[in-house]
């Protein structure tokens, strides 16, 4: 009865092997690297990177571990310090010539020093949070309210020129919360402006009413529209931010979208907050200038390199700005009406009218889009003017899809689409994140031994069982954590410690369950199955409980919480398992194939001289 | 070994009455001190700024303190944090000032102080990390470090403190929504009230020392919750196999046997808990320090509250053998009822 078909212990056998696998990555430690990844979103880092390092290095006679292209970033890592930082001296002279204006970010960091076929199934080890590496942590708010606002400051000028377009007579378009009315005042013109407007303007409803002027149309947007905004406006803000964040060279900056309006930059290493609040709030400017064409200009800025020109080419600005980033309201990635990929621009009203003055007089000639940052200038796209145009208009060319977005990205990226305020910020020294490292750990490893021994001493070989499957559960979730890849705090290591403390709770239900039926004179086999088959019903219940509350924090929880309550889940998950079927399988190993079993180690079974159970209100204790 | 040589059941719910005037009293000064005090809760929920400086010698609270003060920036707390050398500053949100300047502005006081001059240093650690920081520098010496700053505006604060509300009010439903599935509607009110006594009493020690109540703290009483309810399940668990088993048995002495026979199984693993519980209060440094505490004092009240408050609630809900063993009702059909079949 107390036997495992063998495909239970294979499949122990398994998790075992993918747990210890897993958790492997943990112990190798970290080793110097340096890390080269690209400073400007103009500049892209591809698998070519990897062999020019290598040369650089190879010349430099520097001696290389190993290099790999992750995606974004090329990390070498190398044997020490020492090579560390000549490594990253060679590279960066050579990468970057002008050091004023480094188009790659060359950071020192460090890497895992597991071998790579442990890298190459995706087995790393777990992301340390803030607070065990050091760093800073910003929460921006981003101002969703300025966002909407700004369009809805676009749309009115929309509204006006479409109406003067067609010639319909209406006085006042204002804005009024989160839409747009104007009055038309000639009521045989209302349909007619109705239908205009809600063709031209599809993301607003259109409802009319009687003022004492005439009809009042107002347009509402619809809630999709609104949240189509703040997305944008969140997506742009982060795009600037990473272009930012990339100036001060850290190795593996955090910047996310937290929730609908908010964004986290976290940044590893950084220990001057003054100085990455200074770079995060810059601005940077965009400008539509002609170009001067006989090369005798104002001023020369290269141009963007599309994917695969090697030849860097510049182009002479007029000294006259046309338009810039302030007025721009709008650019994103489209197809024109031959179906090819295309920006489409929208500037406001007075950038309109200037627009439409310079392309009238300039048709044929090239104008350029120009991104100056830290007083430099890229010009982001170069194209003819094809005709006369106002605060509409589309740049067409040689595009792929994916370049017109990332020049439609980055005109709008010059500056932030809302307007962005710090609302939490921790910083978090480099030498307390080791403290803070060492002391959850040691917290785990004491608490473990004291429960370990005690266990052992109690139950004999239960015991013993007992704390093996507390060991593989330690195992199995810091397996699943690294697999996972979640990022490990101080609050998770104190979950992973209560996890394990709560989780001895199982086997305790069944080593006390056994010893009472062993008690109550039933045969030792049986006594093993029935205790396991009986304390089950029991661990179930008490492992909801705590999930609930688990569940509960892990929903509303946020920051240091939710790292606990990720942990805290998953480590009742992964109790469930090596309580019940993993000290199950060394139960039945060991004891399993003894047919004629006389007695188990379980420690002492106490039998009281009372042969059966007596139930007396007034009993009393006796020892 | 064994501990628990117990031949007879012990007479728990004999005592139900005066403990639980006693839980009844204890809980009430709880709610005495969580009124009149009130929590001393971190920036985390009320917005502010922290930092811990770590000074070269002894620091010296007091003219830290009065380094502080000096920038008017109304009431701020300064003390001592694990070591001598350690100094914790807490800064209220002041609305005219931009908080994000607090931090560097108070560094740049604390160094003066010490007389020294804030300078901007760049290094590499051992491992090889580039890290530059804020630093203060007095002729090759460094007085005080900077060891974390945190900022928390308020209405990030309200936020926090609303959603642990809301995790509170979520995991206690969800527990009792559980109970009367698994259980009874009566062991759910009891299992829900015992637990909720535990938390009113963590908070009660919060309020009655001022101990910092933080988020993790937060974490660790609702993870006691969830815990020592399930010290309520063995319990009740066991009530329900009594009544199947003893039919003879009255309910206080189904309750009792039930007690009995799982004391050793709930002293054990609270044992084992607590064991992990304190590795971290003497191990964990200070960031965990309230963090072991509100568990310790949950762990403890969670034994006795399962024991007495939630089987005396029972109790004196009138549990019955009924409530637990469905017979197979008799089907009760209305004959009147339009919509009842044939009765073949």
């Amino acid at each position: 009865m107390n036997r495992y078909p063998v495909w239970k212990y294979a499949f122990i056998l398994v998790a075992l092997f993918i747990g210890v696998l897993y958790t492997l990555p943990n112990f190798f430690g970290e080793a110097p690297a340096v890390q080269i990844s690209s400073a400007k979103v103009t500049v892209k880092v591809d698998f070519n990177m990897v062999d020019r390092v290598q040369n650089v290095l190879d010349e430099a006679a520097i001696r290389v571990d190993r290099i790999t292209f992750d995606g974004a970033s090329v990390r070498v890592r190398l044997d020490d310090t020492d090579t560390q930082i000549k490594a990253k001296d060679a590279i960066a002279r050579a990468l970057n010539p002008d050091a004023a204006d480094p188009p790659y970010i060359v950071a020192l960091n460090l890497l895992s020093r597991s071998p790579a076929w442990l890298a190459s199934m995706r087995a790393l080890p777990m992301y340390l949070g803030l607070d065990l590496r050091g760093g800073v942590h910003f929460l921006m708010q981003v101002d969703m309210r300025s966002a909407v606002k700004q369009q809805l400051d676009a749309y009115q000028s929309e509204v006006r020129g479409t109406l003067r377009e067609k010639r319909i007579r209406f006085t006042g378009v204002s804005r009024d919360g989160d839409g747009l009315s104007v009055v038309i005042s000639e009521a045989g013109s209302v349909q007619a402006a109705r239908d205009l407007l809600a063709m031209r303007l599809t993301t607003f409803t259109w409802t009319d009413d009687k003022v004492p002027e005439g009809t009042r149309l107002t347009g509402r947007l619809s809630p999709k529209a609104m949240a189509d905004i703040g997305n944008q406006a969140l997506t742009q803000n982060i795009e600037t931010l990473h272009k930012r964040v990339n100036e001060l060279g850290v190795a593996e900056p955090v910047i996310q979208r937290q929730g609908a309006d908010r964004v986290v930059v976290q940044l590893p290493g950084v220990q001057d907050t003054a100085r990455a609040k200074d770079i995060i709030g810059r601005t940077a400017t965009l400008q539509f200038r002609l170009v001067d064409q006989a090369g005798t200009g104002s001023e020369t800025v290269p141009v963007r390199l599309s994917p695969g020109e090697t030849v860097q080419r510049t182009v002479s600005l007029k000294r006259e700005v046309i338009a810039t980033g302030e007025q721009l309201e709008k650019a994103s990635a489209t197809l024109d009406q031959n179906q090819r990929p295309a920006v489409s621009v929208n500037l406001n009203d007075a950038a309109g009218r200037a627009m439409r003055n310079v392309t009238r007089e300039n048709l044929g000639k090239p104008m350029a889009i120009v991104l100056y940052e830290k007083g430099k200038g890229e010009a982001v796209s170069v194209a003819t003017i094809q005709g006369e145009f106002g605060n509409q208009f589309q740049i067409t060319g040689t595009f792929t899809p994916q370049e017109t977005a990332d020049i439609a990205l980055l005109t709008r990226a010059g500056a932030l689409a809302a307007p962005m305020e710090i609302i939490e910020e921790r910083t978090i020294g480099p030498s307390l994140g080791a403290e803070n490292i060492a002391k959850g750990f040691n917290s785990v490893v004491y608490g473990f031994a004291a429960i370990a021994l005690f266990m052992c001493a109690y139950y004999l070989l239960f015991g013993v069982f007992s704390t093996l499957a507390l060991a593989f559960n330690l195992l199995l979730l810091v397996a699943v954590l690294s697999m996972l890849q979640a990022t490990l705090t101080l609050p998770g290591i104190a979950a992973i410690a209560l996890t394990l403390g709560m989780a001895i709770d199982a086997n305790v239900l069944i080593n006390e369950r056994v010893r009472e039926e062993l008690r109550n004179g039933i045969p030792p086999q049986l006594a093993i199955h029935t205790g396991y088959e009986r304390a089950w019903a029991t661990i179930v219940d008490s492992n909801v409980t705590t999930l609930i509350a688990g569940v509960a924090l892990l929903a509303f929880g946020s920051g240091p919480v939710r790292g606990f309550a990720v942990v805290h889940c998953l480590g009742i998950l992964t109790s469930m398992f090596s309580a019940v079927v993993f000290s199950r399988a060394l139960v039945n190993l060991w004891y399993g194939r003894q047919k004629k079993l006389k007695g188990v180690s379980i420690g002492q079974v106490w039998k009281p001289t009372s042969a059966p159970p007596r139930t007396d209100a007034s009993g009393d204790l006796r020892a | 070994m064994e501990f628990f040589r117990i031949s007879r059941d012990i007479p728990f719910m004999r005592h139900a009455l005066v403990l639980n005037i006693i839980s009844f009293l204890t809980f009430a000064a709880a709610v005495f001190f969580i009124a009149t005090r009130g929590l001393h809760l971190s920036i985390e929920f009320t917005g502010g700024t922290v930092m811990e400086v770590e000074y070269k010698q002894a620091a010296d609270i007091n003219k830290t303190r009065e380094a502080v003060e000096a920038l008017g920036f109304g009431e701020v707390q300064v003390q001592k944090f694990g070591t001598s050398r350690d100094v914790l500053i807490r800064l209220p949100v002041r609305g005219e000032m931009k908080q994000g300047e607090v931090s560097s502005r108070t560094f740049d006081a604390l160094c003066s102080a010490e007389g020294g001059v804030v300078e901007n240093k760049s290094y590499t650690t051992p491992q090889g990390e580039q890290v530059s920081r804020m630093a203060c520098a007095r002729a090759q010496d460094e007085p005080l470090k900077l060891s974390r700053t945190e900022f928390i505006g308020p209405a990030v604060g309200s936020e926090l403190a609303r959603d642990g509300a809301l995790a509170l009010l979520f995991t206690v439903i969800g527990i009792m929504l559980y109970l009367a599935v698994r259980f009874e509607w009566k062991f759910s009110v009891a299992g829900i009230i015992a637990n909720l006594h535990d938390v009113i009493i963590i908070l009660g020690f919060f309020a009655f020392f001022q101990w910092e109540f933080s988020l993790p703290v937060l974490a660790a009483i609702l993870a006691v919750l969830g815990y020592s309810v399930n010290e309520s399940v063995v319990i009740f668990d066991r009530i329900r196999e009594v009544f199947r088993k003893y039919r003879k048995l009255s309910t206080l002495q189904v309750i009792d046997n039930a007690i009995t026979s799982t004391i050793s199984r709930t002293v054990i693993t609270h044992g084992s808990t607590q064991i992990m519980v304190l590795s971290m209060l003497i191990f964990g440094g200070p960031t965990l320090h309230y963090f072991a505490l509100a568990l310790t004092i949950g762990i403890l009240f969670g034994i006795y509250s399962s024991i007495f408050v939630a089987a005396g609630i029972t109790m004196w809900l009138g549990v019955q053998r009924e409530d637990l063993i469905k017979s197979t009702p008799a089907k009760t059909e209305d004959p009147n009822d339009p919509n009842s079949g044939a009765v073949v």
